[in-house]
């Protein structure tokens, strides 16, 4: 489905269409740019939320109740709305082609950078893959790779790596292969997947926000780690300054461009695993460009989840996820994880609702529910 | 992966040369490995978990992992609740070295050893010389299957007395070091581990009766200094080497000598009382030299005075073969027997002298000298 043809069809709602629904901090949304940069080299840096100050950094959460009709499998029609619902409004445009404008250029080479660790259940999902690359080549994108640590870490979760597709490839890191020398940062020495440094000229992250039996949680962060040969190496405590220090090194720093979160199911308990008795379908996907405020919103969005089904919080558990809070220090600068700078939008079918975060630690924060 | 360019000699079927550190000896041409399958076997120490979890109970890190993760050292996975090693008879490299190489001076001298080892290790040593096999999966570095009856046959062609298990870390791939030292001791070949020594207990005490004698490196005298520079324990090495003491298998111990970082009089005097009181002074010690490698490039080769400070400072608590490493022609590397003085073990690099020991005693005087020797 083209972008126009959906516009026509009415299968796809415009910003303004379902801004017009939207009652709530509308007028506060005007042309927030997240990209900055030269034609030669884009940095990815924090969003800047439009009408506010250049320091906030802009989190969607998109839902859909209905994001797998009366069955259990994702609807593609539908996640295909949710992804341009969500990328549209993050920035701030009419139309998906408008948008996806902003993240890529014609003739780049792509990466999709999954996270399919736990197979099927507890990974990137293939379907949200089919709908970023569907909007990826209809922005003028040719050449894509969908790529993860090992080609099996692939197929176990349902990517098919002989599989013949025009512009697009599955391939793990194992085949691809690594650089010959070590890049080191901080606490971290190590070898670089080469299609991040080789093979890709920008990179969408698709993370799956999940609970994690020993770094507290794993999301836009840490999903990294699955660029670096030894990630073995860098689950001691509790992640930390690893997942922030892995996060410094330029390939990764320079080349990726948009975090597309998949909450279509998250695993709030037992993860990084797929546990199905604490899976939550969340039916949702959160989207942004900072790193540690996607992070950080996930981290609220697993303790409330926590909360509600009676568990202890990941602190109370001995969990907190601290290199959160070492992604942003000053030492790393790599995004905020302060509540007052993360302007978080939550969409739904008909609108965009915006969550003002109170000033408050950050693990105390409860979301503001949608109402389906 | 860097590949080293092999040489000779070729076994069998050979085709792809083994990923090996630089600073190996001989290296030999390995054929290319076969699906990860064959090198696969259920782990022997750990604990089963609820929710398809495990707690490995093999080295004092005692990680607990999820289905499909990997424990710290990269080499052992979680499949669906059984626990397996990834490494059995996965070679990586393999070469034939001197025993000194190891270094093992008192056992067997001037025989060469089958030297072999797979990926991973369960620390991080910043200063690692190995670290392109020692820091990386299985699947990252070209391997041969190497099964432990062939193993030792490789061994006894090539003529080597022993196999040493080196390089990496051979805690991790423990499985098949007990198989092959059986294997091994089925033909006559004897096998020797080069470790950290950073082991439980019970796999240990196992080792102790299985092998011929455990080189350990003592990588400091300092909690710190493993916590930061090493990510293990002091503790537990420590355990370890009055463990394998107790069990009455062969020990060295080497404690390579880091500018800056371990090679302080008190921290050399602390290690030194230690050995004595704890292993007694017959226990050999080296001093080796540092080199700048992996993640420690901003310090210099250590100064051949730190390391004879170091002797000084261990013969002067008692310890009785306290060698200088790393530093060819160095007088220290030389036995002396502790009662006349005189060499009873001359050394030049890795070449052997003159070998004056009769039926393990100082071919001058008659005092014992302890040791594996014939």
């Amino acid at each position: 489905m083209s972008v126009a043809s959906a516009k026509q069809s009415g299968n796809t709602s415009t910003r303004r269409e379902f801004l017009q629904a939207w009652t709530l901090g509308a007028a506060a949304l005007s042309s927030g740019r997240a990209i900055s940069g030269s034609a030669g080299a884009w940095e990815l840096r924090p969003s800047a939320s439009p009408g506010k100050s250049a320091d906030q950094s802009r989190v969607v959460i998109a839902r859909d109740p209905l994001l797998r009709g009366s069955g259990s499998s994702l609807d593609s029609d539908r996640l295909l709305k949710l992804l341009d619902r969500a990328v549209m409004s993050f920035y701030d445009c009419d139309s998906p082609e408008e948008a996806w404008k902003k993240v890529v250029r014609p003739g780049e080479c792509v990466g999709l950078k999954t996270n399919c660790l736990a197979g099927r259940g507890a990974s990137t999902t293939v379907k949200l893959v089919e709908v970023v690359t569907e909007r990826l080549q209809q922005a003028g994108i040719t050449n894509i790779v969908v790529w993860d640590r090992l080609n099996s870490d692939l197929e176990s979760a349902g990517f098919r790596i002989g599989s013949v597709r025009p512009g697009v490839q599955f391939i793990g890191n194992d085949t691809a292969g690594y650089e010959d020398q070590l890049s080191i940062h901080g606490s971290v020495g190590s070898l670089l997947a080469r299609t991040l440094t080789r093979t890709c000229d920008a990179v969408i992250s698709l993370p799956v926000l999940k609970d994690h039996g020993i770094a507290g949680m794993t999301f836009a962060l840490k999903n990294f780690f699955g660029a670096i040969h030894n990630p073995n190496k860098y689950h001691l405590t509790l992640g930390d300054p690893y997942v922030a220090d892995v996060n410094m090194l330029p390939p990764i720093r320079q080349k990726v461009r948009l975090h597309i979160g998949d909450a279509t199911a998250v695993q709030y308990e037992g993860g990084p695993s797929y546990m199905p008795q604490w899976s939550w379908r969340f039916n949702g996907l959160v989207v942004g460009t900072d790193a540690v405020a996607l992070d950080t919103v996930g981290w609220q969005m697993i303790d409330e989840k926590r909360a509600q089904e009676g568990m202890k919080s990941l602190a109370a558990s001995s969990r907190e996820p601290k290199y959160i809070a070492t992604a942003a220090d000053p030492e790393h600068r790599l995004g905020t994880n302060d509540p007052r700078r993360i302007e978080r939008l939550e969409v739904g079918n008909t609108g965009i609702e915006q969550v003002k975060l109170p000033n408050k630690a950050v693990r105390s924060l409860k979301t503001q529910r949608l109402d389906f | 992966m860097r590949a080293a360019a092999a040489t000779l000699p070729c076994l069998a079927g050979c085709g792809l040369a083994s990923a090996a550190p630089s600073s190996l000896g001989l290296p030999l041409l390995l054929p290319a490995s076969d699906p990860d399958a064959q090198f696969t076997i259920e782990a022997r120490y750990y604990e089963k978990l609820e929710h398809k979890k495990i707690k490995c109970k093999l080295c004092p890190r005692e990680c607990v992992i999820d289905d499909r993760e990997r424990g710290y050292c990269g080499a052992r996975e979680n499949r669906g609740g059984t626990y397996y090693t990834l490494v059995h008879s996965r070679v990586a490299t393999a070469h034939i070295d001197p025993i000194e190489k190891k270094p093992l001076f008192h056992f067997l001298p001037g025989t060469a050893a089958f030297s072999i080892a797979t990926a991973g290790c369960n620390v991080n040593c910043k200063f690692c010389q190995n670290w392109e096999i020692s820091q990386v999966r299985p699947e990252q570095v070209r391997s041969t299957y190497m099964p432990p009856r062939d193993l030792a046959a490789l061994a006894k062609q090539y003529q080597c007395p022993s196999i040493a298990y080196t390089y990496s870390e051979p805690v991790i791939f423990y499985e098949y070091v007990t198989d092959s030292a059986d294997a091994g001791h089925a033909q006559n070949v004897r096998s020797v581990v080069i470790s950290g020594g950073y082991i439980q207990q019970e796999p240990l005490k196992k080792w102790c009766h299985n092998v011929d004698a455990i080189k350990i490196d003592l990588k400091s005298f300092s909690e710190k200094f493993y916590k930061e520079v090493v990510k293990g324990e002091l503790k537990p090495v420590l355990e370890t080497l009055v463990t394998i003491r107790r069990q009455g298998t062969w020990t060295e111990i080497v404690y390579l000598v880091i500018p800056t970082l371990n090679d302080s009089d008190a921290e050399f005097k602390a290690a030194a009382q230690w050995v004595k009181a704890n292993l007694g002074p017959d226990v050999p010690v080296h001093f080796t030299r540092f080199h700048p490698e992996y993640l420690l490039t901003n310090l210099p080769d250590t100064p051949v005075e730190s390391l004879e400070r170091a002797k000084a400072i261990a013969d002067a608590e008692g310890l009785h073969y306290v060698y200088v490493g790393n530093v060819p022609g160095h007088p220290a590397q030389n036995t002396y027997c502790p009662k006349c003085r005189r060499i009873v073990v001359e050394r030049q690099g890795y070449t052997i002298g003159e070998i004056h020991l009769k039926k393990g005693k100082c071919g001058f005087c008659g005092q014992m000298i302890p040791g594996i020797w014939t």
